[in-house]
């Protein structure tokens, strides 16, 4: 498994059913050519996101494991992270771990329109929103009409 | 003449002091919904606050880092504006007060993406996306509990009321600024009125304009959010788990 198969290979610790490479977080990961040293660079998705720390300690481990040791870890603000990064295999795992995808950002608008958003239970489109905010900084809450059952949403961004 | 590091503080202040307040309504929030929302919008504002004050430090060249800046300032030494220091009053107070904050940073955060400063400009690519959800909530909030029942219009009305003179600092003329807050005040009524009126609450009259923050001239409720904030960090310094 080489450096890049790696670091994308490591989980996110929040929503356990994608990698950071299906996220959108892992934006490079580059080798120093003379002294093969690796150097991972991810973005978070929230600024207050608190789980950077632990996906920083995940990379290095997965790396370490993959013989690199010192690997190092950047964070970069800029640009800035969006839900449109999420990979189509990415949006398969979550809608298959009971997590709606976010609809596509469009670039006019900073918060987009919601459209309707399909129960990742039954796939009704007869939902509605309990709470803009839900269990981590990059869901909300969400409930079916159809099926009843109470959702999380990946919200655009 | 305000420059990049007293610039990057005072807004980094105003996220640290938004975040410290809206941290205490965890687990005191009317619903379980509000208590999560809450939080997390806490969380946003802390993040925002560490980029700042990250940059804040290094702008310094002084060896502070976000720690250092948040923990180790006593009350003088802070930057933020008096709105966000007020206490959390009941629920409609703390929604007048985020209406107005985010309705000030959301224009301030997009208008960083074009201050000619790279990171200040990366910081607010990546907050102003966060504001707008803020702004989004505590829209939705004071539009409901205006346009609610009789006890409920009236205690939104008392927290408008309340809370507006504060807004006024916000803008004070600064034009050596990265952004000049002054520039801001059109964005802000376009948003806040629309709202106001929607929940069909009467807009306050410009009148007493309380201010100091900036400067460093607090309300005494600063100091005290101060203790609590930062006593852990000064009895255990360079703590960690």
């Amino acid at each position: 498994m080489n450096a890049r198969q790696a670091a994308a290979a490591v989980v996110d610790p929040e929503i356990r059913v994608i990698t950071i490479d299906e996220l959108g977080i892992l934006r490079a990961v580059d080798q120093d050519p003379a002294t093969g040293r690796v150097t991972v660079t991810i973005t978070p998705t929230y600024t207050g996101c608190p789980a950077m720390d632990v996906i920083r300690s995940d990379i290095r481990r997965a790396l370490a494991a993959a013989g690199h040791p010192d690997a190092e870890v950047r964070t970069v603000y800029s640009p800035a992270w969006s839900t449109d990064w999420i990979s189509d295999a990415g949006r398969a795992k979550l809608t298959a771990a009971g997590i709606a995808p976010p609809a596509p950002v469009r670039a006019a608008t900073v918060v987009p329109l919601t459209l309707a958003v399909r129960c990742p239970r039954c796939g009704s489109p007869e939902t509605e929103q309990i709470s803009r905010f839900g269990s981590t900084a990059c869901k909300a809450l969400w409930r079916c009409r159809s099926c009843s059952e109470p959702f999380d949403h990946l919200k655009a961004l | 003449m305000t420059g990049r590091y007293d610039f990057a503080l005072r807004l980094g202040d105003d996220a640290l002091i938004a975040a410290q307040r809206l941290g205490e309504w965890t687990t005191r929030a009317p619903e379980m919904e509000e208590d999560i929302a809450l939080a997390n919008i806490a969380l946003d504002q802390l993040g925002a606050a560490r980029l700042l004050l990250t940059y804040a430090g290094e702008l310094e060249g002084a060896g502070r880092d976000e720690d250092a800046l948040a923990f180790l300032r006593d009350d003088r030494e802070f930057r933020n504006c008096l709105l966000v220091e007020l206490p959390n009053g009941d629920f409609a107070v703390t929604m007048a007060k985020l209406l107005f904050l985010s309705a000030y940073q959301l224009p301030l955060y997009t208008a960083l993406t074009e201050c000619g400063d790279e990171r200040l400009a990366a910081i607010g690519a990546k907050t102003r996306k966060e504001s707008a959800y803020h702004l989004d909530h505590s829209s939705l909030w004071v539009k409901r509990l205006g346009d609610g029942t009789e006890e409920s219009r009236r205690r939104m009305q008392s927290a408008v009321d309340q809370v507006w003179p504060y807004t006024q600092e916000l803008f004070a003329a600064d034009p050596a600024a990265p952004v000049d807050p002054a520039a801001l005040r059109a964005d802000f009524d376009a948003v806040v009125f629309p709202v106001l009126d929607e929940a069909t609450l009467t807009r306050p009259e410009a009148g007493w304009a309380p201010a100091g923050g900036r400067v460093g001239v607090h309300t005494e409720h600063l100091s005290y959010l101060l203790a609590e904030m930062q006593v852990l960090h000064r009895a255990h310094p360079g703590a960690n788990w």
